[in-house]
């Protein structure tokens, strides 16, 4: 082979990859940084508030639901068995097990009324103790993060979640994400997701999509806020208000509450 | 030594042959899975776990029960089981890999898999079970090559092979105890969180365990001119009763517990597995299928007229075989999901693609285990003679 073109070829290849490598790092320096947008908000511990007589007045409305799906590109599938499901609305005895007699009558104000059900953001989540490679683990701040690139599929948090707040992607979700936000990540097949507090809107100073589309329809159902700090809203809420979690029998401690 | 798996009679090729066609349609049918999702399969939100991590959970239990002939021959040398020590060993090699394989095709993202090792997690128990399962892989198979290599030239087998196999014995009852553990320490499944999961576990393993073994001595004293001996194999008929009559107590157990405490999140999973909730009672014909087995095995079983016949304990462990085979291969898994800690009753039921490649893992299993057992039964027949 003629000599100088093998050379040409190769220091074309050399210098090719050098910028890749050069731009890569560049954006790995930048991410590690990581200098926090300075309007981004921060907690010691975030935890959200449904209260649930208000969010009962409007009964069928799905304004977080869907601005929830919207922000994070939730698809919607079509088979109710593969749903995929960040925010959803569960009758009131399935999403806190009540059992029969006493829907019937201890709490029958509440039977067959839609509850909104995500994940609680437990403070001892049993999903993040399952998980075998790390892919799902709680960040310093309370929320529980999900790594869908690291995640292998196995759902064993799925199997270890107690409230049924894990969606497994059984086919390509891509298809059925009707407009896609090009500021949130799409998902692939074979993985796990799950609400994650809004993290990426907190980040840029904003309040999760849910809190802010239930705000706008009308007279606010869904806190949001800090439990480590005495003077947030959101503790002051819980002092004064008598409120209940799913499931606390299981040590879990649920970092959602609801105002009954 | 393993040069005699390729020499053999027609029917041993037949067999081959018939395994490895079985395993290219579970190889289709796998690729067919990878392309589309685990959407092909009938799981889904409610049961995200079925017939391949059940398949996995048995074949745990028959991997494990190998312990049941190292123990008595190695720990206390009862000699009658010399012969047989090498099948057991030679039954749990193929058993570890048909685990592995039934947790592989399971994945979601399978070419991910090396995230279980780039990203080790001690807290979780699948940790603990892929490095149990993979040390039992490598016990076995240095234990059985040492130990066969030395009897084939007619040497007793080293001495330092001597601690590897004792400490075979409580791995054994490890990788069964630790995938209990899988389910058992789970709050959201009330149904496998029952402390007695894991001795449930390791008794129907010993009793489904060394029914297969006996089987295949059946089989192969019936196509080579080796015999396993008479009384090796009805010293595994006899374990096989203890096995099985202390599983059918704990299945006991854990039914008067459920039932008397009345407790409807226990409760629930038993009246779905034997009467049904809601109209849905896919597994109820089954369950009841295996009770009767049950009751048949063990009548077999304790009678010892009936188990002391060769045809009497041939049925006992196909008998015994297919009772735990429904109750941990069918019954186990899937009820822990139903009811859904959401209260849905979803039911499950595999797809015939997914049918097709866990069939394609026991070919695999089954063409490993042929192999093998060809090579341990040619180098018996030349000892022999």
């Amino acid at each position: 082979m003629d000599e100088t073109r093998r050379g040409f070829l190769r220091a074309a290849g050399f210098t090719l990859l050098g910028a890749s490598c050069a731009s890569s790092l560049g954006a790995c320096a930048r991410a590690l940084a990581g200098d926090p947008d300075p309007e981004a908000l921060q907690a010691k511990r975030w935890a959200m508030i449904v209260d649930l007589p208000r969010c009962l007045q409007k009964e069928g409305c799905r304004a977080c639901i869907d601005a929830c799906h919207r922000a994070h590109n939730v698809p919607a599938l079509p088979d109710p068995r593969r749903e995929v499901k960040w925010l959803w609305k569960e009758p009131y005895e399935h999403a806190f097990a009540v059992e029969e007699r006493e829907a019937e009558y201890g709490s029958a104000a509440l039977k067959g009324k839609h509850v909104l059900v995500l994940c609680n953001h437990c403070d001892n989540p049993p999903c993040v103790r399952v998980c075998p490679t790390g892919a799902t683990w709680k960040r310093p701040d309370g929320v529980v993060m999900m790594d869908e690139h690291r995640c292998i599929g196995c759902r064993y948090c799925v199997v270890g979640c107690p409230y049924g707040s894990r969606s497994f992607n059984w086919q390509d979700p891509r298809p059925f994400v009707q407009q896609v936000n090009e500021e949130f990540p799409t998902r692939t097949r074979g993985v796990v997701e799950k609400c994650n507090f809004c993290v990426d809107r907190l980040a840029r100073g904003l309040m999760p999509a849910c809190v802010e589309a239930c705000r706008q329809v009308g007279p606010a159902a869904i806190g949001f806020g800090d439990l480590g700090d005495e003077r947030s809203a959101l503790a002051g809420t819980l002092r004064s208000r008598f409120s209940i979690r799913r499931k606390p029998h299981l040590g879990t401690s649920p970092q959602v509450f609801y105002i009954v | 030594m393993l040069e005699k798996a390729l020499t053999g009679s027609r029917r041993y090729f037949g067999l081959v042959a018939i395994l490895l066609a079985v395993i290219a349609a579970g190889v289709l049918a796998y690729l067919f899975q990878l392309s589309h999702g685990l959407q092909v399969t009938g799981l889904g939100r409610d049961v995200p776990w079925g017939l391949y991590i059940a398949q996995f959970t048995f074949m745990v239990g028959v991997a494990a029960s190998a312990v049941m002939v190292v123990l008595p021959y190695y720990l206390h040398d009862y000699k009658a089981f010399g012969k047989l020590a090498i099948l057991g060993e030679f039954l749990a090699i193929p058993s570890v890999i048909c685990c592995m394989l039934f947790v592989f095709v399971d994945m979601g993202q399978p070419m991910r898999v090396a995230n279980l090792f780039l990203h080790p997690t001690p807290r979780s128990v699948m940790f603990w079970d892929i490095m149990v399962l993979s040390g039992y892989l490598l016990l076995n198979i240095v234990i059985s090559r040492v130990t066969f290599t030395a009897e084939r030239r007619g040497l007793p087998a080293p001495r330092w092979i001597r601690p590897i196999i004792l400490l075979s014995i409580p791995w054994a009852v490890s990788i069964h105890t630790v995938t209990a553990f899988l389910y058992s320490g789970l709050a959201a499944r009330p149904f496998w969180m029952t402390a007695i999961l894991a001795p449930r576990f390791l008794a129907s393993a010993f009793a489904s365990g060394p029914s297969l073994l006996i089987l295949l001595c059946m089989l192969v004293r019936r196509t080579t001119r080796f015999d396993p001996g008479r009384e090796a194999i009805q010293k595994l008929g006899e374990i096989v009763a203890y096995a099985m009559a202390t599983n059918v107590f704990f299945v006991l157990l854990e039914i008067f517990t459920a039932l008397y405490s009345d407790i409807p999140e226990h409760l629930h999973h038993f009246r779905y597995l034997y009467l049904g909730i809601e109209g849905k009672t896919a597994l109820v014909p089954w369950m009841w299928t295996s009770s009767a087995l049950a009751v048949l095995a063990l009548f077999l079983l304790l009678i010892p007229r009936a188990r002391k016949s060769d045809r009497g304990l041939t049925l006992a462990a196909v008998a015994v075989l297919g009772s735990l085979w429904i109750d941990k291969g069918l019954g186990m898994v899937v009820t822990g999901f139903v009811p859904s800690p959401l209260g849905h009753v979803q039911e499950y039921w595999p797809t015939l693609l997914e049918g097709t490649i866990a069939v394609g893992v026991y070919a695999v299993g089954g063409l490993l285990l042929t192999v093998l057992y060809r090579v341990a039964t040619s180098v018996r027949e030349e000892l022999q003679a």
